[in-house]
């Protein structure tokens, strides 16, 4: 990894000065998803493991699987996770239901103050209820939809020639999402550097969460509302409000038009290889993917450009939340390690190299540092980006309220049935049922 | 006429021998292309029109059992050349081997699962079989449909309350779980096929040895026993068999600890898809059941009808 | 060899005083035998059954342990019985089920007919042939996403080689019209052996003095063929249909993993809509009682079909 070594020399003299007062050496198992920050994370780990004594073992589940096999191992009372590093969305069932440990107490006898890090992560990852002081995570994993685009496609002059002669205007980074369907309609089909080239990639998955993120990533900037500000659990008028429904005709759109052929259940590693691959001009994805393309021999070196999700209609500009918190399961035996754990990856000089090894820190330090922004091509983006995001529910019944959007979208955006209102009502339909089992309606 | 009439003419054998022969070939071919895939560069395995002639590698299989992590230059010039071929391999694409990979727990799982299971389930079933096939046991049709029906289950029903039984046992993610659930799964194969391959067994031996002066049990172990061999082994391939591949269970009540290799080998593919990896993963664990199958194939027909169908 | 055994286990042989002392009498010893069995599939099959249904009367979440318990009477049943969502499950399933058999049916009859001709070699197609039902369904299901892939994969190419469609332009799995026919291929790739061998044990086991005596009697090959062969090979075919019936009903991991349910629910049989609601959603009172709906279908379809199965055997 990036100036692994440099790192080590640093964590060398952390070490040093923590006094490594264990009383023994556990085995402490963290629980994560397996992809380029997890191996980022195990080099970082070694220097906690050097200086507590502590030996970390890792279970790194592929996203695909990672909340099924996850929540199933909360859900069975397993020991296996001593830290899970869980997605945004389980915080509120696993608060209720006692999965993870709380820690405020925690935070607050060791000087670990929430008001470091950045504020939506907070919210998002370790708040429940939600903009209540009450923590069950520490944010680990800063993390956001965003989009990439072929920097060097676009400053080719024939194809800004073209795109001015049939658009009238420049070939840039697209302001809203008119424009950047625009683009992607260009893009689509089109020879460059004599190989068939595509409009975009965007989040179509079915089975766990795939087009729900990607779907919910465009809603938000066309005025869909998860409820009614002044009245909780109140869906209609807001899920399926004109807004919304204009965005999921967009999106649906989008996908008819401008997506590569064989899109219809493509998530993260799906949308990395089509632009890694020089398919497609524009992509749809999580921050987490942006060191992996700089550091790629066909689309790195600066031929790849990154922007902020572009503003809807009305210029409402939001962006889907990604990212997760490192909490402390509650089943595990090895608490105290992995507190111990927490309270070392809480710290600034951890959170610095974390940052630089391709780990997106949240803690302000970090990120308000004024070398930030040009510390990566993707600095800026990221944090432009973690200033508007919205989370899915973080209901208890997240996974319910999930799975009936995945079916919901995937029937109308891949599948064709329907309309996109009759798709968001029957989404308020789902939801209020799952309110009412739930005893909130 | 110098033929019998059920004795078809060369003629007709001609066509059905190119027919069958061609449905063959197509039916391997995913197979064939499976353990192709294996050998190939990821490069090649996405190529289009999809390589037929390609250069083999062993790629697949490094990339299958280790985790690799991306060096900077400056750390691969420090490194000096790669030690072994398979260092090699992956420093082409400026990577590090950083560790093994956890299929080769995982194909231990299934091992230890299978084995166990089977062994388990043979034991106990041919002693019920021994009593079924031997003995008057009140209601036996009735306990033999029972033991038959619980095949029909979906599994995925059975597994909420077993999920839930697990989670108070503390059985969840064991192999002890796994083990006992298989067993439960493949008792009525068991018991069905090896009642069968027991009544095939002549009396006469068994009463030949009480006449004179045998116990009952040693009759059964003794006499009984030795002539069931093979009926026994060509049973416990077939629990073996379904142990192996079982994926429903595995992937509901096993995670970390004792997950097995079907639920893992899809997961195998990760971020950029490793085709190889996961071709060359199906491969290590198909290619044993199609050795087993090879060598079973005289008694496939009754395994797979539990007993229902003998040649 | 096995004379060899016994008089040699004579020679050693204790006398019959012993036994009576030590041997436990033929009832003790079956009820040993069989009750370890029995146990074990009480404790794993039938006390889940039992606490299944009582489950399927309350409102009880697996993930939420702490939360109050409260009987619903039937009103899960009832939520089911009327829920759309799970008839158009059930619509998918039967979809499955009605073409795997037609395929497998049609296309492992014949296969069976043509190796039943003897042709030299049989033996060892018939094991190739074979090979595919005996892997695990998961894996094999999970590679063909893969040769189901527009442009690369293989099967797109071999059909665009075939047709001269172009590669990329349909997608097996993505395709809602094409993806209820994506699992029924493969799983008749997969299964069409079985029924393959069953056929070929019910011809082989038809006495070649009937035809002769259907020969006598100047009877038109294709009337032997719908006289004899088709009677005789019946109660096998149903055999099989009873087996790939059952196992269709309950699929599950080959479906998953091809195509997950989608695109939509297009192919959400019951078996991973079950899933989705018992270990994603979590409504485990609620996924009881349609465990319970689907074991009873199951059984009761299978137990019309066994007794339709006696009669034509009897015949």
């Amino acid at each position: 990894m990036r100036r692994a070594h440099l790192a080590a020399t640093a964590a060398l003299s952390i070490t040093a000065a923590l006094s490594a007062t264990n009383a023994q050496a556990a085995d402490l198992t963290l629980c994560w998803a397996a992809w380029d920050p997890a191996n980022a994370l195990v080099e970082l780990s070694k220097e906690f493991e050097a200086q507590s004594g502590h030996t970390m073992k890792f279970e790194f589940v592929p996203w695909p699987n990672f909340a099924d096999r996850m929540l199933n191992e909360l859900n069975s009372g397993g020991k296996l996770c001593g830290l899970m590093i869980g997605d945004s969305q389980w915080i509120g069932g696993s608060a209720e239901n006692g999965h993870y440990v709380k820690l405020n107490d925690f935070f607050d006898a060791n000087g670990i103050k929430m008001s470091d890090f950045i504020d939506a992560t907070v919210t998002g990852y370790s708040e429940w209820p939600k903009n209540t002081p009450n923590y069950w995570a520490l944010p680990a994993f800063g993390d956001v939809v965003g989009w990439t685009y072929r920097k060097d496609w676009f400053e080719k002059p024939e194809l800004q020639a073209a795109f001015k002669e049939k658009y009238g205007r420049d070939l840039g980074v697209p302001a809203t999402f008119a424009e950047l369907k625009d683009i992607a309609e260009f893009f689509q089909g089109r020879e460059v550097d004599g190989k068939t080239v595509y409009g975009a990639s965007i989040y179509t998955e079915r089975g766990s969460e795939g087009i729900t993120m990607g779907a919910m990533d465009v809603l938000y900037s066309f005025g869909f509302r998860y409820e009614n500000p002044d009245k909780p659990y109140d869906m209609d008028g807001f899920v399926n409000g004109p807004g919304a429904v204009a965005g999921l005709e967009y999106y649906k759109a989008l996908y008819d038009c401008c997506t590569p052929p064989g899109s219809s259940n493509g998530y993260m590693s799906e949308g990395i290889d089509a632009f890694k691959s020089g398919q497609v001009a524009l992509q749809m994805n999580f921050a987490f993917t942006w060191p992996g393309f700089e550091s790629d021999a066909n689309v790195g070196g600066g031929k790849t450009g990154y922007f902020v999700n572009p503003a809807g209609p009305d210029g409402d500009q939001f962006a889907q939340l990604g990212g997760q918190g490192i909490s402390v399961v509650s089943y595990s035996e090895k608490q105290d390690a992995a507190l111990e754990y927490i309270k070392w990856f809480a710290q600034p000089a951890v959170q610095a190299k974390w940052w630089e090894m391709g780990g997106f820190s949240c803690l302000k330090a970090v990120t308000l540092d004024p070398a930030f922004p040009q510390s990566q091509p993707y600095a800026q983006t990221f944090l432009d980006s973690m200033a508007v995001v919205k989370d899915f529910w973080a209901e208890p019944s997240y996974a319910t309220l999930l799975q009936a959007s995945q079916r919901r979208f995937h029937d109308y955006v891949v599948a064709g049935n329907g309309t996109a209102k009759e798709a968001l009502d029957g989404l308020v339909a789902d939801w209020t049922e799952t309110f009412e089992d739930d005893g909130k309606l | 006429m110098n033929h019998s009439v059920t004795e078809p003419s060369r003629l007709q054998k001609w066509c059905a021998g190119i027919l069958v022969v061609g449905y063959a070939l197509v039916t391997i071919m995913p197979l064939a292309w499976i353990i192709a895939t294996g050998f190939k560069s990821p490069g090649d395995a996405i190529a289009y029109p999809p390589k037929l002639i390609y250069e083999p590698t062993l790629e697949g299989y490094v990339n299958l059992f280790t985790t690799r992590s991306r060096a900077t230059p400056e750390t691969l010039a420090q490194l000096g050349p790669p030690e072994t071929w398979y260092d090699a391999i992956v420093r082409q694409y400026d990577m590090v081997i950083s560790g093994p990979s956890r299929y080769g727990e995982r194909f231990v799982n299934s091992v230890i699962i299978g084995f166990g299971s089977t062994f388990l389930s043979i034991f106990l079933g041919t002693l019920a079989a021994y009593a079924f096939s031997r003995f008057k046991v009140p209601l036996k049709d009735d306990l033999m449909f029972f033991i038959l029906s619980t095949r029909m289950m979906p599994p995925i029903a059975v597994a909420i309350p077993i999920f839930l039984m697990f989670r108070q046992l503390g059985l969840s993610d064991t192999h002890l779980g796994m083990i006992l659930l298989y067993t439960a799964v493949n008792l009525s194969l068991s018991v069905w096929l090896l009642k069968g391959f027991i009544d095939e067994i002549p009396v006469e031996y068994e009463e030949a040895a009480l006449i004179d002066g045998y116990t009952r049990f040693q009759a059964f172990y003794k006499v009984v026993l030795p002539q069931a061999t093979t009926g026994i082994a060509s049973t416990a391939i077939f629990c073996l068999i379904f142990a192996w591949n079982e994926y429903a269970f595995a992937v509901l009540l096993t995670s970390g600890t004792a997950q097995t290799a079907p639920p893992f080998i899809p997961t195998i593919i990760g971020v950029g898809k490793d085709w190889p990896a996961v071709a060359a993963g199906a491969t290590l664990f198909l290619v044993p059941v199609m050795v087993f199958t090879i060598l079973l194939r005289k008694h496939l027909l009754r395994g797979i009808t539990f007993g229902a169908v003998r040649k | 060899m096995t004379d060899d055994i016994i008089s040699r286990e004579r020679a050693a042989a204790p006398g019959a005083l012993r036994r009576r002392i030590g041997g436990l009498s033929d009832r003790a010893l079956a009820w040993i035998f069989i009750v370890p069995t029995i146990l074990l599939l009480l404790a794993i099959n039938i006390f889940p059954l039992i606490w299944t249904i009582r489950l399927s009367l309350t409102n009880y979440r697996a993930n939420r342990t702490n939360a109050e318990l409260e009987w619903v009477g039937l009103r899960n049943y009832e939520r089911i019985l009327t829920d759309p969502d799970i008839w158009n499950s059930m619509q998918a399933t039967a979809h499955f089920l009605v073409w795997t058999l037609v395929f497998q049916v049609l296309i492992g009859f014949s296969l069976a007919y043509l190796i039943n001709k003897k042709f030299k070699g049989n033996d060892l197609w018939t094991t190739i042939i074979v090979l595919p039902m005996m892997l695990s369904p998961a894996v094999v299901g999970n590679f063909w996403t893969f040769l189901y892939q527009p442009q690369i994969g293989l099967f797109n190419y071999v059909v665009a080689f075939v047709s001269g469609v172009d590669p990329s332009s349909f997608s097996m799995i993505g395709d809602v019209r094409l993806a209820p026919w994506s699992i029924v291929i493969v799983d008749t790739w997969m299964w069409t052996p079985f029924v393959m061998l069953i056929c070929l044990a019910g011809l082989r086991s038809i006495p070649d003095y009937i035809y002769e005596a259907a020969e006598v009697d100047r009877a038109s090959r294709w009337r032997q063929f719908w006289t004899i062969t088709i009677p005789m090979v019946l109660p096998f075919l149903m055999l099989a249909v009873l087996f790939r019936g059952i196992e269709n009903f309950k699929m599950f991991d080959l479906v998953v993993q091809l195509t997950g349910g989608g695109p939509g629910s297009i192919t959400e049989l019951t078996s991973i809509n079950l899933k989705r609601e018992a270990f994603e959603k979590w409504r485990t009172g609620y996924s009881s009682a349609y465990a319970i709906i689907l074991f009873v279908t199951v059984f009761g379809l299978a137990s019309i079909y066994v007794k339709a199965l006696n009669k034509v055997k009897e015949r």
